[in-house]
C-alpha cells in the first residue's frame, strides 16, 4: 500500500506497510493482516525475555533522542512496589514531522499491540497514550480501536487470557508543543502545567505520580510488536553498514519536492535516495538549497552536505545535524533561509513554557532580532548577537527546547551568511513579516 | 551525632556538609553566595531562574547549584569564566523585559536584580529599540500588589501559596514571553499569611499596599525584635525611618518562624509610633497630676510599696521578662497577687507548610514568661482582688470602666504606662515607660523559648523602660537591659543559668517543670 504515495521500491514499508488500507483500521482486520501475534508472544515470554529481545534488535527511541529502548525498558524497577506506568507520546508537534499521525489514522492497533507489549516488558498495568489535542480525528480513531481492542480481549483485566491486566486510557493534548517533552508530558497527565521536571530523578524512578514510567514515541512502540513477532535477527537485518541504527524508519518529508509524505525506509539510506528518487526529486528548474532533517530543532544542512550522508543516527550526526525525529524539510533555491528561520524562532518564542529565564527571553529576542533584519533594518552586530544569545541558549536550561530554538538558527548563520548579508546590507527588497 | 560528611572544594575552599547538602547551602557554608532568584532555603526549589549555574568539575555542563547535591571530592567553580558568562547572560535576559523604574520602585535598595546586576551585569544594553513587555498593575489581595512588568517569573510567591500556605491561588499563566504570574478567577490574594509573598518576591513586582512609597530602602533602620501579635514568638526585623517605625519584616529563625510572619503580625506596628504618650512621671498633688521628676517619683513608689499590706500587679502580657521581674521584686514578699491580661483570639491561623507555626490564639507575646516569673492569669480574679488592696501597680494594661471603678477602690493605685489613655485619675503616680520597639529585653514564646528583641526608636520624653522604674524604685542598681536579664535570670528558676551570650539573636529554649505537652505550663 502507501499513503498518499504507493511504496516505492526502495522503501521497506514495515509499520508502513498498511498506510491507505483503512481495513486495517479494525480489530479483525489487523489480526487478519498478522497483528496482535506479536503481543501473544510477548505475554508468554517474562519481562526479561521481551526486554532482551527489543534490545538483541537494536530498536532506539524515534521520537528524537535514539535512545536504546531496551535499555530504556530495563531501567524499570524489577520488583514492582508501586504502580508503574507506560507513557506513549502521541504528542506529535514537531514541525515538519507527521509519521506518528499516519500510524494512528491507519494502524491504530499496531500502536495499541505495541504499547501492550512494552507495558508487559516494564511491569506497567496502565498505559496513558498523550495524543495531540489537534489531532481529532485521529483520536477518535483511536478510541473506537481501544474500545475494539478491550472486546477482543487485547486490553483488559487479563489480556489475552494471560492474567496480566492492562488498561489504556488516551489523554488528549491542549495544544501546547512542550508537552511533547516527556517530563512536561506527565505533568500535563497529571493534570498540571506543562512545565519539563528537572532530572534526576529520572521517569524510571520517579515520573508519572512519583511512580516508575517510561516514556515512548509511537513510531518506537509501534516497532515493538513487528519484533517480537519476527524476531530481534529480523529486525536487526534491517541495516546499511551502521550496526548501532537498525530497523526501519519513518521519514516525513515535506517541502520543495515533488512527492512529500511518509517514507519508511531501512536505517542507513543515503539522504539523496530519500530526496532524489522517492520524493522525486525538485520542482521542475529548482535546485536543493537546504534541508532540515530531523523536525525543526535540528541544525540545517546545506545541499553539499546531504551528498554521501546515511540517514541513520550516526550518519546524520557526522554531516553535523541530527536524526531527530525524521521530519524532513527540504527547501529549494527559491526559500528565504532567514525567513524560514525567523518562522521557526517565532515557533520556539511562541512554545516556549516560560519557566527558565534563557528560553523564554531568549526565543522572544531571538526572534525580534530576525525579524528587524528581515524588516531591512539589520545591523551588522545582529549576527554576533544572535549567535551569543544562542550560546546563552544552549546546554542551560531544564530541557532542550532552548537550544532547539538556537539550533537552526546559529547553522542558519553559519552556512548561509550571504542571505543575512544580503539583508543587512540592504542589497535585498525588506521582507513584510507577517503571522 | 554522627552524620555522613562529605567534602566539597567550593572556589578553592574546602567544606564538609551533610550528604544530600545542595551546592547553593554548601557553598554558604564556605562563604560564597551563588547568586539566585528562584531558590528559597523555606521553598521546594524548581530551578527554573538559571542564575546559580555553576561549573563542577567533570560534569558536562553547567550545573544549577540549588538542586545539584554535593558529592564527595567535587570541586565546584562559581566564579570561573563560563559560570560568569551564564549568569551575566541570565541577568541580560532578565533585563531586557524589567523596566528601569528603580526611581518609583519600592524594592530598591534591596532588590536582588539591581544587587547582581551591579555585582556582574553589563553596563549597556543589547536590547536595542524594541517596546519592553507591558502589563497593568493587578491588585491580587487587600494589601498585594502586583507589578507584571518588574516581574521575573521566578515563582517564590506561587510556590509558597501552592506548598506552604496551602492556598494555590497564584499561577503562572501565559507561557514564552508573555507569561506573567495570575491569580484564580474569583480569588482574593487574602490568605492570613499572604503577605510573605512581599518578602520572597526577589524584585518589587509583589509589593505591599501598606508600605507603597513609604521609605526608601537605604533609609531604613533595621532593629531585630520579635513579633509582639501572639504567643508564637515570630523573630521579626523592625524597619524605623526617622525614629518611625514603618514595616515588619519577617527574620529567619528556622526553630520558630522559619522565613516567614503573619500578615496579623505585619500589620502590628502603627500603635508603636502613637503620639498620645505618657511623658513625664506624674504624681498626684491635691486632686491633680502634676508633672514631676523621676529621682521624686521613684522615692513615692519605693516608699508605697515599703509600706506593705496586701499587692496587686496587673500587667501586661506584652510586658519584658525584666520589667515583670522587677515589678515582682518590688512587690515584696508579703501579700502579692500578680495576673498577666492576655488577650484571647477565637482560632489559630495556621501555616499549613511549616508544622508549629501559626498565629496563636493568645495575642499576647509574653504570656509564658510572665507564668515563668509567677504571674498568673485569673485577670478577672486579680482585678477583683485590686478592690480591697492597700497597693495596685498596674503595668502597661488598659483598663475597661468596670475594671477601674474596682482598682479604684484600692488604697494606692500606680500606673506605669505608655499612652495617656492608661492614665487613672485615681493613680497616685503615673509613670511613663518604654514600648517593646523602645527598649531591649526577652519574651519566652509558648514553646519555652527565650528570645531577645532590641531597641528600634528613642523613647518619648521622660519614658524608661519599666524594668528600669521598678528597680530604681526598689533601691536596685540597674544600669542595662543585660543587668534587668542577668537579674531575671538570677530570681526565675527556668532561667537559670542562661546568659544574653547564649540567646543570641535566635532565642534558646528552656526547661520548665510542669510543662504540659502542648506547650502551655500547667
Amino acid at each position: 500500500m502507501g499513503y498518499p504515495h504507493p511504496s516505492h521500491p526502495k522503501e521497506q514499508p514495515v509499520l508502513s506497510k498498511h498506510f491507505g488500507d483503512a481495513g486495517a483500521r479494525t480489530f479483525d482486520g489487523w489480526v487478519k493482516r498478522g497483528g496482535y501475534a506479536g503481543l501473544k508472544k510477548a505475554l508468554g515470554m517474562t519481562r526479561d525475555q521481551v526486554i532482551d529481545e527489543i534490545k538483541a534488535s537494536g530498536l532506539r527511541g524515534r521520537g528524537g533522542a535514539g535512545f536504546p529502548t531496551g535499555m530504556k525498558w530495563s531501567f524499570m524497577p524489577k520488583e514492582v512496589t508501586k504502580p508503574h506506568y507506560l507513557v506513549c507520546n502521541a504528542d506529535e508537534s514537531e514541525p515538519g514531522t507527521f509519521k506518528d499521525r499516519e500510524i494512528i489514522r491507519w494502524t491504530p492497533h499496531q500502536l495499541i499491540e505495541g504499547c501492550a507489549i512494552g507495558a508487559h516488558a516494564i511491569g506497567a498495568e496502565r498505559i496513558y497514550v498523550y495524543i495531540r489535542g489537534e489531532f481529532t480525528q485521529e483520536h477518535k480513531i483511536l478510541v473506537a480501536a481501544v474500545e475494539e481492542a478491550y472486546k477482543g480481549g487485547a486490553l483488559g483485566p487479563s489480556a489475552f487470557g494471560s492474567g496480566r491486566r492492562i488498561d489504556l486510557v488516551v489523554h488528549r493534548g491542549a495544544g501546547a508543543y512542550i508537552c511533547g517533552e516527556e517530563t512536561a508530558m506527565m505533568n500535563s497527565i497529571e493534570g498540571r502545567r506543562g512545565n519539563p521536571r528537572i532530572k534526576p530523578p529520572f521517569p524510571a524512578v520517579a515520573g508519572l505520580w512519583a511512580s516508575p514510567t517510561t516514556i515512548n514515541n509511537v513510531e518506537t512502540l509501534s516497532a515493538a510488536g513487528h519484533i517480537i513477532t519476527h524476531g530481534a535477527e529480523w529486525y536487526k537485518a534491517f541495516c546499511v553498514g551502521n550496526p548501532k541504527s537498525t530497523g526501519t524508519k519513518l521519514f516525513s518529508v515535506c517541502g520543495h519536492v515533488q512527492k512529500p509524505g511518509n517514507y519508511e525506509v531501512v536505517m542507513g539510506t543515503p539522504m539523496r535516495d530519500l530526496i532524489f528518487d522517492m520524493c522525486g526529486g525538485m520542482r521542475p528548474g529548482r535546485t536543493l538549497k537546504a534541508v532540515i532533517p530531523g523536525g525543526s530543532s535540528v541544525p540545517i544542512m546545506t545541499a553539499a552536505e546531504i551528498e554521501g550522508c546515511a540517514m541513520d543516527y550516526e550518519g546524520i550526526v557526522a554531516k553535523g545535524s541530527m536524526l531527530g525525529s525524521g521530519g524532513m524539510i527540504v527547501m529549494d533555491d527559491s526559500t528565504d533561509i532567514v525567513y524560514q528561520v525567523m518562522r521557526l524562532a517565532r515557533f520556539y518564542a511562541h512554545e516556549s513554557c516560560a519557566q527558565c529565564t534563557q528560553c523564554r527571553e531568549g526565543t522572544a529576542w531571538t526572534t525580534k532580532i530576525l525579524e528587524r533584519i528581515l524588516a531591512g533594518q539589520g545591523r551588522r552586530e545582529d549576527l554576533d548577537l544572535l549567535l551569543d544569545l544562542a550560546d546563552n541558549m544552549t546546554g542551560k536550561t531544564i530541557c532542550v527546547l532552548s537550544d532547539s530554538c538556537a539550533a537552526p538558527v546559529v547553522s542558519a548563520i553559519r552556512k548561509f551568511p550571504a542571505e543575512f548579508d544580503a539583508y543587512i546590507s540592504r542589497q535585498k527588497q525588506p521582507v513584510m513579516v507577517t503571522v | 551525632m554522627t552524620q555522613d560528611l562529605v567534602t566539597v572544594t567550593i572556589d578553592g575552599l574546602q567544606v564538609q556538609v551533610p550528604k544530600g547538602t545542595s551546592i547553593i547551602e554548601a557553598a554558604k557554608q564556605a562563604g560564597v553566595l551563588v547568586p539566585h532568584y528562584c531558590y528559597h532555603p523555606s521553598l521546594p526549589s524548581p530551578a527554573v531562574c538559571r542564575m546559580c549555574l555553576v561549573e563542577v568539575e567533570k560534569a558536562p555542563k553547567l550545573m544549577p547549584a540549588c538542586v545539584t547535591t554535593v558529592a564527595e571530592g567535587q570541586v565546584v567553580h562559581t566564579d570561573s569564566p563560563q559560570a560568569r558568562k551564564a549568569r551575566t547572560g541570565v541577568l541580560e535576559f532578565l533585563l531586557i523585559n524589567h523596566p528601569l523604574d528603580c526611581p518609583i520602585c519600592d524594592q530598591a535598595g534591596e532588590c536582588e536584580l539591581q544587587d547582581y546586576v551591579f555585582q556582574e551585569g553589563q553596563a549597556g544594553t543589547r536590547y536595542g529599540d524594541y517596546a519592553k513587555r507591558y502589563n497593568p498593575v493587578e491588585e491580587f489581595g487587600p494589601d498585594v500588589l502586583y507589578v507584571a512588568n518588574r516581574c521575573i517569573l521566578c515563582t517564590r510567591c506561587v510556590r509558597f501559596m501552592d506548598d506552604v500556605a496551602g492556598a494555590p491561588v497564584l499561577n503562572v499563566s501565559e507561557r514564552g514571553d508573555r507569561a506573567h504570574i495570575g491569580i484564580d478567577e474569583g480569588q482574593l490574594l487574602d490568605h492570613p499569611w499572604a503577605g510573605n509573598v512581599v518578602d520572597l518576591c526577589p524584585v518589587g513586582s509583589l509589593i505591599s499596599r501598606d508600605f507603597l512609597h513609604k521609605a526608601r530602602a537605604w533609609d531604613l533602620d533595621k532593629t531585630a525584635s520579635v513579633c509582639t501579635g501572639c504567643s508564637q514568638g515570630c523573630n521579626v526585623t523592625l524597619d524605623t525611618r526617622d525614629n518611625l517605625v514603618v514595616r515588619i519584616r519577617p527574620r529567619a529563625n528556622l526553630e520558630v518562624n522559619r522565613h516567614f510572619i503573619c500578615d496579623t503580625g505585619r500589620m502590628n506596628y502603627r500603635w508603636m509610633n502613637r503620639g498620645d504618650r505618657i511623658e513625664a512621671p506624674l504624681a498626684r498633688e491635691g486632686g491633680h497630676h502634676v508633672a514631676t521628676d523621676w529621682e521624686p517619683a521613684l522615692a513615692r513608689l519605693g516608699g508605697l510599696a515599703r509600706k506593705g499590706g496586701s499587692v496587686v500587679l496587673l500587667a501586661s502580657a506584652g510586658a519584658s521578662v525584666e520589667a515583670l521581674t522587677q515589678l515582682r521584686a518590688l512587690a515584696g514578699q508579703g501579700r502579692v497577687t500578680a495576673a498577666v491580661q492576655v488577650p484571647l483570639a477565637e482560632q489559630e491561623e495556621p501555616l499549613q507548610g511549616v508544622s508549629g507555626l501559626a498565629l496563636r490564639k493568645e495575642r499576647a507575646p509574653n504570656a509564658d514568661g510572665a507564668r515563668l516569673v509567677g504571674y498568673g492569669t485569673d485577670w478577672a480574679g486579680a482585678v477583683r482582688a485590686a478592690a480591697g488592696a492597700d497597693l495596685v501597680l498596674l503595668l502597661d494594661v488598659t483598663l475597661t470602666d468596670a475594671e477601674a471603678a474596682l482598682v479604684g477602690g484600692a488604697a494606692a493605685v500606680v500606673v506605669l504606662g505608655t499612652t495617656l489613655e492608661q492614665v487613672l485619675p485615681v493613680a497616685e503616680l503615673v509613670l511613663p515607660v518604654t514600648t517593646v520597639a523602645e527598649e531591649s529585653g526577652t519574651f519566652v514564646n509558648r514553646d519555652l523559648r527565650v528570645q531577645r528583641f532590641q531597641q528600634a526608636r528613642t523613647a518619648p520624653g521622660m519614658a524608661r523602660p519599666a524594668w528600669w522604674v521598678a528597680a530604681g524604685a526598689a533601691g536596685a542598681d540597674l544600669g542595662s537591659a543585660a543587668e534587668a536579664f542577668a537579674a531575671a535570670a538570677a530570681t526565675v528558676p527556668a532561667l537559670g543559668g542562661v546568659t544574653y551570650a547564649d540567646l543570641g539573636l535566635n532565642g534558646r529554649a528552656v526547661q520548665s517543670p510542669g510543662r504540659r505537652a502542648d506547650g502551655v505550663p500547667a
